[in-house]
């Protein structure tokens, strides 16, 4: 199921890169200067106090919002301006800080969702379910099956997601965006809001992700904890500036994270 | 039918004569990626086939003892009838035992391969993998998150049938060394053995051999006429016997289809779809679902409510009588007729029961209400007593004669009698054969001339013939006054109520009877819910003054039944208390069958025991808890104890 794209892509290449990238929303300066890479293959973490920018830099890179400042480096090719369906065409799929799913659907609607783009029948056809079409949706609905196992989500597959405890929405939240197959998978916040054990199970899940799909993966994360054990790099953002860059041990004995974090009432 | 389970004494002589007989028929279902998969008997012997040469060809031999760990998966089952093919034991464990218990078993049945589900499983094995110097080999079923793991000892299942198919192809011989193989196996070889549990000391391996499996079987099957149009979903731990034989040696024997569920979560939804025939269930099962529906009927609109308790009420008066076929009265019939399209035909189909034509519970005693009640709605529920030294039967209720309070009449072939000391004693064609590596338990349990000792107390019923078994034989007690007390079954009386999950009771050579209680999260949480009560986790709920005022209802409530019966009147409860967790078959508070150890419960909790004899208000306790990857945490809390009404008996009898 790996996506064909990343083929032409060495493990280890860099397969985004961020340059000296700024954002400002009127005087408010959301990010500013920031440059660092994403290598194909790993999982980075992109940490950071509340309001330090990080969903902003997660904007920025799914093409959300476009930066004043700066240039983004996809595949090797420099980007220009897009919309977020033309960053999902390319690869690149995404979660919520709060989970944003079709709230009436079933967990299995919201996860074949995530696999419009992968459809080549209208929306004529689709409704018509018959001849190609119906061969499409079976072939769509297994791949969907292989991720609502692999996510180990078969109980829920006929129950609205807004019925779902939360560990659970969010589990199928990122069942949609794995059902894009992306090259790059950007979690934001991925653990808010979870007790210990979902929290175990997510960690698990995106390193599973990572092995078994070999999704490139950068999560977004607030708690310093969870990141450590799951990513090789971690970026630390503070003020929109970045402050660090390294392994786990490397960021962790930082003065500058170490006050940034201190810093804040946490 | 009579003479073929001569001649098929094992179960790979079974599969063949299955894939004969029953060549097209469904044998085994999986639903996997949302689809079932159906396997029929003759492509089960294919799969069985190769595996089991397979394992030949990993060096698997003669008396090797083979461990099945994970749910119920066809692959599983199939490993059991691979490794029996070639002479070899199986030996499930339960997939839910910490790694540690399940080095214990793998070493002392000296397993030398092991069958998994998945990277779970395999992770828990290779963390105990150095002690065991025998295991050779640990085959998966399930792929996922293993393929960068070291494949040196490991294996995936359809790896090892395809070594097998390349096997039989190269080898013009080797099906006939199979086949041979098959037939050298004999009926007084052992086909299984079973760890149980226990509810002391280290876990039994008990030995049984293929004719106490398949004769057990066939006369199980001959009590309740099943034949090879059953449906059974199998869901219950492989490890345990009444899965082993329901699952496995009656689906052999009579040539069933075993339904396997998609995860352990979805048997409720893969029941419903499958429209079981043939089921089976600890009562706690039974319970769930009934609380489940009133749970649900609660938030259900006004008119569904009323048409629901209507009903309901209807049933309770005719449905059981409709059921036992006695005579009831026209507009009774018509009643129920109109509530079996209203409401009991629904709810059957969504509890996933439409098409049950037997049910059986066992295990533990049944709420008599929670049993009429499933028998009101027109289901055949039926009480069974067993053991895995009985290869499961020893008493079951013959179809008309049900009764909430009895298990039944012996089995076919089975023979009972009641010691002095009120301990059920049973000698039948299901008898095992012994303890593994263990002359000196099998000695005390099975005496010379064959007969069994239960542990259990119980007497005939001289009304009905039944048997009835009041409590553990060892666990009967007495109060400092000489008055009875049968621990467990004012523990059943309690444990009836939906809000009441587990109770505890204490009181043998004590001055009076207490009681620790666990509250049920879904009845107690859902009414929590309704009546506007914040609570941030089970502790707080558990502790809450009003949950405290309601569970002292239903104590007071028991006292008053307890008051009702003569020899039990002596016992009633004092005083209770609420436990801050709930016990846990990980921190070694019941078995891995659900069953309460209640000296083990005692000394865990030895502050609660004493503060409830001491008159105590409250009380502190800090307890170990095992989480489920076995890490350990400490937890601590402040737990009041409440004193209850035990309804003096004078007054009752004046009233009366």
């Amino acid at each position: 199921m790996r996506a064909p794209s990343g083929q032409d892509i060495v493990a280890g290449d860099v397969l985004l890169a961020v340059e000296n990238v700024s954002l400002a929303f009127g005087g408010i300066k959301a990010v500013s200067g920031v440059s660092f890479d994403i290598r194909k293959g790993e999982i980075r973490a992109i940490i950071g106090p509340n309001g330090a920018g990080k969903t902003s830099l997660l904007n920025v890179i799914n093409g959300f919002y476009h930066p004043q400042q700066g240039r983004i480096i996809f595949k090797g090719k420099p980007r220009s301006a897009m919309r977020p369906y033309e960053a999902a065409l390319g690869g690149i799929a995404r979660t919520f800080q709060n989970v944003a799913l079709f709230k009436g659907m079933t967990a299995l609607d919201n996860i074949m969702a995530g696999r419009t783009l992968k459809m080549r029948r209208g929306f004529f056809w689709q409704l018509l379910r018959v001849g190609p079409a119906l061969a499409e949706e079976i072939e769509q609905r297994h791949r969907v099956e292989e991720i609502i196992d692999f996510l180990k989500i078969q109980h829920v597959r006929k129950i609205q997601v807004g019925k779902l405890p939360y560990g659970l929405q969010k589990r199928v939240e990122l069942g949609r965006a794995l059902a894009m197959e992306p090259d790059l998978l950007l979690p934001d916040e991925p653990m808010a809001g979870m007790n210990l054990e979902e929290k175990e199970d997510m960690c698990r899940f995106i390193l599973d992700v990572n092995a078994h799909y070999g999704t490139t993966i950068a999560l977004i994360e607030h708690d310093m904890g969870v990141v450590m054990d799951l990513s090789e790099r971690v970026l630390v953002l503070d003020h929109g500036i970045k402050i660090a860059d390294g392994s786990p041990a490397a960021v962790q004995a930082d003065q500058a994270v170490i006050d940034a974090y201190l810093g804040l009432s946490h | 039918m009579a003479s073929e389970p001569a001649r098929a004494d094992t179960f790979p002589k079974l599969l063949m004569r299955n894939a004969r007989a029953y060549a097209g028929r469904p044998a085994y279902r999986h639903k996997d990626l949302g689809i079932w998969q159906v396997w029929t008997w003759a492509q089960v012997l294919d799969e069985v086939r190769a595996f089991s040469v397979g394992l030949r060809e990993l060096g698997l031999e003669r008396d090797d003892k083979v461990a099945i760990v994970g749910s119920n998966r066809p692959r599983l089952y199939w490993a059991m009838c691979a490794a029996q093919a070639l002479g070899a034991v199986p030996v499930p464990i339960y997939a839910d035992s910490v790694a540690e218990e399940m080095a214990y078993i793998l070493e002392h049945a000296e397993v030398t391969i092991a069958v998994v589900e998945d990277q779970e499983q395999v992770d828990k094995l290779l963390s105990i993998a150095d002690r065991l110097p025998r295991l050779s080999f640990v085959l998966y079923d399930e792929p996922r998150g293993l393929r960068d793991y070291d494949h040196q000892r490991l294996r995936w299942i359809a790896d090892v049938q395809k070594l097998g198919r390349d096997s039989l192809a190269a080898d013009a011989q080797g099906l006939q060394r199979w086949e041979a193989a098959v037939a050298a196996g004999r009926g007084e070889d052992l086909a299984v053995m079973l760890y149980t549990s226990g509810t002391t000391g280290r876990p039994k391996g008990v030995m049984l051999t293929f004719d106490n499996l398949v004769i057990s079987a066939v006369n199980g099957n001959k009590f309740d006429s099943l034949g090879p149009d059953e449906e059974v979903v199998a869901y219950l731990p492989l490890a345990w016997v009444g899965d082993h034989v329901f699952s496995y040696a009656q689906p052999f024997t009579a040539g069933f289809c075993v339904n396997c569920p998609e995860s352990p979560e979805t048997v409720s939804e893969d029941r419903r779809e499958i429209g079981t025939t043939y089921a089976f269930a600890p009562p706690r099962i039974y319970e769930n679902l009934i609380t489940l529906t009133m749970v649900r009927m609660e938030d259900a609109g006004r008119l569904k409510r009323n048409m629901f308790h209507y009903f309901i009420a209807v049933a309770r008066r005719w449905g059981e009588k409709i059921l036992n076929r006695e005579k009831v009265p026209l507009h009774g019939r018509f009643l129920y007729w109109l509530g079996e399209r209203l409401v009991y035909g629904p709810l059957k189909n969504r509890l996933g029961v439409s098409r049950i034509r037997l049910a059986y519970t066992a295990g533990e005693a049944i709420g008599p209400e929670i049993f009429r009640f499933w028998r009101s709605l027109g289901v055949n529920l039926k009480q069974l007593y067993g053991q895995t030294e009985a290869s499961v039967y020893i008493t079951a209720q013959p179809d008309g004669e049900i009764y909430a309070d009895t298990v039944g009449k012996p089995n076919i072939g089975v023979d009972i009698k009641v010691a002095e000391n009120g301990e059920v004693l049973f000698k039948s064609p299901g008898v095992f054969a012994g303890y593994y590596k263990d002359p000196q338990k099998t000695a005390e349990t099975k005496t010379r001339d064959g007969w069994v000792h239960t542990g259990d107390a119980g007497f005939i019923d001289t009304k009905t013939g039944h048997l009835k078994i009041i409590d553990r034989a060892k666990d009967v007690g007495r109060l400092n006054d000489g008055s009875l007390l049968a621990p467990k079954y004012i523990e059943n009386k309690l444990k009836f109520y939906p809000n009441i999950r587990e109770a505890v009771v204490y009181g043998d050579k004590r001055d009076f009877v207490c009681a620790m209680l666990n509250i049920d999260l879904t009845a107690v949480g859902n009414w929590a819910e309704r009546n506007n009560i914040v609570y941030g986790s089970y502790q707080e709920l558990a502790g809450h003054p009003r949950v405290y005022d309601m569970l002292a209802e239903h104590v007071e409530e028991v006292n008053r039944s307890l008051a009702e019966e003569e020899a039990m009147a002596g016992a009633r409860i004092r005083r209770f208390l609420i436990l801050h967790k709930e016990l846990d078959a990980d921190d070694g508070e019941v078995t891995r069958t659900q069953k309460v150890r209640r000296g083990f419960v005692a000394e865990r909790y030895a502050p609660l025991i004493t503060a409830l004899y001491s008159g105590a208000r409250e009380a502190d306790i800090s307890t170990e808890v095992t989480f489920e990857d076995g890490r350990k945490g400490m937890l601590s809390a402040r737990i009041k104890i409440r004193d209850v009404r035990t309804v003096p008996v004078q007054a009752m009898e004046k009233a009366a």
